[in-house]
């Protein structure tokens, strides 16, 4: 089903001289693009050049050179490479890129979160506000010369922990002993906290005019950061018009935690373990996506045999994320926990695999760059088999059966309109909810990493983009990976299970490096810069849940306050991925 | 019913009304009602939430202890399951949620998160322990803990529960019946309003050093 990769080759330089210079740096690619030719560079990718889906909006900041920087990737929903170009900005306030929001509006909140964590202006977005921290907080995170309250050293391993093992609380070393910071002669009783002003303001942009002279009252409400149907803190600012929906802000942050400036504290290997708690559903994805990139920027080859146990490991944690997707759905359509009962039984026979192979049930920890950290014992090979071969597959017709004919459920699934192909791919999104909109985009088959290219499946797509495609193209996913995996588990050579030798301080070549992969919520991708130091200069996570939350205010206007509930459930979105 | 923990051992009762009777004391009766059905605050924060909701599904079914009817609404909930990372922007919530918890109310802080910051303990919006603003009854290690583990630290729970007496616990007591705790503030870092003195005084320290 995939189009042809195109090997067409995108000269930008020529086309716009003088405002466009390929890239010269060693261990980069790609163009930089003069900053007040952006917005016509951008629309000329995207129309002259195909290049329909912009994945990730980034910033980083190069300290030494004094230079502010803002990355995008773009790629075709066709299939093939990807396209970088970036903007480069003198790194003095008040840093000024123009958004391209217009050009795609799936850049709404990355770069909100670029303004929120590197203090970019982006001129012309309408509402650029902080995302990830609250309004009022002080600094911009993760600029270089940003330090944080518990701050000690560069970067790791700490003095203090290794050689020397003399550690302190770091609670002691704070002058307010405790992970804050203010600065000198703050007064708390003085401040006067932020009523969230600049989010209801942005809501009051929907002005809906009742028709028939009936004035009614519009009302505000706020679902979450606790609400038993928002799947963990999310928040979302509705407006109301009686039941329906007339304007919908998402608030997200609430479990920020800080993957991306740790992240840069840490070594690349110190970095694995943090990556399982992204989305936590799925460690051995989120550790494939981190591995690729560093690989690909180490450039080394991985172990046959890990390739496919990465495969097998990936391809299971898809499926039992698809059935907690469906059992969590029906909880929130209020098939209260039958569904996901069966579903939960499921994932228990996945994850007796995951903690034989790795040690840990969910956060598995498991893969190292060239390959994985333990080999599969044969015993649990036999397992897996019984697994793709018997249990699964009559699990999952059990559930279409139980499911999908179900009247009550059909009735309340067919025909509720998510989203329509076009409008998803402008807004960035990926993963099955694309699919379902009839996209059959999937990096699995559009960009093959890892082995997938030795495998045959089908990518699953269903063309109505409503509730009912989005969740019984879960079903197709989950068949399509069990057939990769009976195509696995036969074909599995022996072998080493790493290209390299175990080591706890890997050597990465400046450059830098844009990993991605299919993972069961859309495109995860990892882009990581290494200055030849032990740790990354920049490490950034594309995660798919926050940049598919981009559409959400355009799936639910219009729509009723009760199917908000199933909208956002079809997003599939977790919280530790989304706020990182 | 589990008239082990319910019935006092010094009485012999015979054996065939041995169903039927029981003699106990007040403070018996009172805990082994309240540690039997310990109504969790149905809220999850991070990835520990996702064990906890293992642990309620049927391989390890929290039913066994009563646990399982978890309420969405702090105001019918027993006990507030801590389980996750706890950030700066999500406090203010949390706190709010624990003031509007009617007494007797527990918390418990699940994983190392919860338990003193965890993995992101450096992190710029993440609060090292919800144990800095409430106060923790039972801490259950472990990155994430093992359903088991959730369970083993539900027992201690219980455990504790039946320690008390009904003539000592501070919900009978005179004056304001719940414990309420400031909610803090965001600011241009969190503002635990407790502690704004000892704020002002090393803020002002801070700026005499910088000076000097
Ligand atoms: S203790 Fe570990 S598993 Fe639990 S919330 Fe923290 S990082 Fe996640």
């Amino acid at each position: 089903m995939a189009a042809p990769v195109s090997t067409q080759t995108v000269d930008l330089a020529a086309r716009f001289p003088g405002a466009v210079t390929a890239e010269a740096r060693p261990g980069y690619a790609g163009f930089i693009v003069e900053k007040d030719k952006l917005v016509e560079v951008a629309t000329a990718i995207r129309d002259e050049f195909g290049f329909d889906l912009l994945t990730t909006v980034t910033a980083v900041d190069y300290l030494p050179e004094d230079k502010m920087e803002v990355v995008y990737h773009a790629y075709k929903t066709t299939g093939g490479p990807g396209l970088v170009f970036r903007v480069q900005v003198p790194r003095a306030d008040p840093i000024e890129v123009p958004s391209l929001i217009d050009v795609w509006p799936g850049v709404d909140l990355q770069e909100r979160e670029a303004w929120d964590l590197m203090g970019i202006r982006f001129s012309g977005h309408p509402d650029l506000r902080r995302i990830l921290m609250w309004e009022g907080y002080e600094g911009h995170p993760l600029r270089k010369d940003w330090q944080e309250p518990f701050y000690e050293e560069d970067v790791k391993p700490f003095k203090s922990r290794w050689p020397e093992g003399k550690h302190v609380m770091a609670e002691e070393k704070n002058p307010f002993r405790d992970n804050v910071k203010f600065l000198e002669n703050f007064d708390p009783e003085k401040w006067i906290p932020e009523n969230e002003e600049m989010l209801y303001s942005s809501l009051k942009r929907y002005t809906v005019q009742s028709e028939d002279g009936m004035s009614t009252d519009r009302i505000v409400i706020n679902m979450g950061p606790q609400h038993p149907s928002t799947h963990g803190v999310f928040r979302a600012a509705l407006t109301l018009e009686g039941e329906t929906i007339v304007g919908l802000k998402p608030v997200v942050g609430y479990l920020h935690r800080n993957h991306e400036k740790i992240g840069e504290r840490n070594t690349f290997i110190q970095n694995m373990p943090y990556t399982d708690r992204l989305d936590y559903f799925n460690s051995m994805s989120n550790n494939l996506g981190y591995a690729i990139a560093v690989e690909k920027l180490m450039k080394i080859p991985v172990a046959e045999r890990a390739e496919y146990i990465r495969v097998i490991m990936v391809e299971l944690s898809r499926i039992q994320n698809h059935f907690i997707f469906i059992g969590m759905l029906l909880n929130d359509l209020g098939a209260m926990y039958t569904p996901a009962l069966y579903a939960f039984e499921e994932r228990e026979l996945i994850l007796d695999i995951f903690e034989a192979v790795a040690g840990s049930r969910m956060m598995c920890n498991y893969l190292r760059f060239g390959g994985v950290v333990r080999d599969v014992p044969e015993d649990v090979m036999q397992k897996i088999k019984g697994l793709v071969f018997e249990r699964l597959p009559a699990k999952t017709d059990e559930m279409d059966r139980l499911l999908s004919e179900n009247e009550v459920l059909v009735a309340r699934l067919k025909g509720v309109h998510v989203i329509d192909g076009e409008t998803a791919i402008k807004y960035s999104v990926t993963g099955p909810v694309l699919r379902a909109a009839g996209v059959p985009y999937d990096i699995r088959r559009a960009d093959p990493y890892s082995i997938y290219d030795r495998f045959e499946f089908d990518v699953a797509m269903r063309p109505n983009g409503d509730l009912f495609d989005n969740y019984i193209i879960r079903l197709d996913e989950i068949r399509q990976s069990l057939r990769i995996l009976q195509q696995a588990v036969k074909q599995i050579p022996d072998g080493p299970i790493n290209s390299q030798k175990p080591q706890y301080q890997v050597r990465v070549p400046a450059g830098e490096a844009y990993g991605r992969i299919e993972s069961p919520k859309g495109e995860l991708g990892y882009y990581v810069v290494s200055n030849g130091k032990p740790n990354p200069w920049r490490y950034h996570v594309r995660a798919p849940s926050f940049v598919n939350i981009t559409c959400l205010e355009q799936m639910c206007i219009g729509t009723k306050i009760a199917d908000f509930v199933a909208l956002l459930g079809v997003l599939d979105i977790v919280m530790g991925e989304l706020d990182r | 019913m589990d008239n082990e923990r319910l019935s006092l051992p010094q009485y012999d009762i015979p054996e065939d009304i041995q169903n039927a009777v029981t003699i106990t004391t007040l403070d018996r009766l009172y805990n082994w009602g309240r540690r039997s059905s310990v109504w969790p605050l149905m809220f999850g924060l991070a990835c520990c939430a996702i064990e906890m909701i293992a642990a309620q599904a049927s391989r390890y079914d929290m039913a066994r202890f009563g646990m399982e009817v978890m309420r969405p609404t702090p105001r019918q909930a027993d006990m507030m399951l801590v389980s996750g990372t706890v950030t700066k922007k999500m406090l203010p919530a949390i706190v709010r949620l624990y003031n509007q918890m009617p007494e007797p109310k527990y918390v418990v802080a699940m994983g190392a998160c919860a338990s003193g910051g965890g993995p992101f303990k450096e992190g710029y919006n993440v609060v090292a322990g919800i144990d800095k603003f409430l106060p923790v009854d039972v801490y259950i290690p472990g990155c994430p803990p093992t359903p088991q583990a959730l369970i083993a630290g539900m027992i201690k729970l219980q455990e504790k529960i039946d320690k008390e007496s009904i003539k000592k616990v501070r919900w009978y007591r005179k004056g304001p019946d719940t414990v309420e705790v400031p909610i803090p503030i965001l600011g241009p870092d969190l503002i635990d309003p407790r502690r704004n003195q000892e704020i002002k005084a090393a803020a002002a320290q801070k700026a005499t050093k910088e000076s000097a």
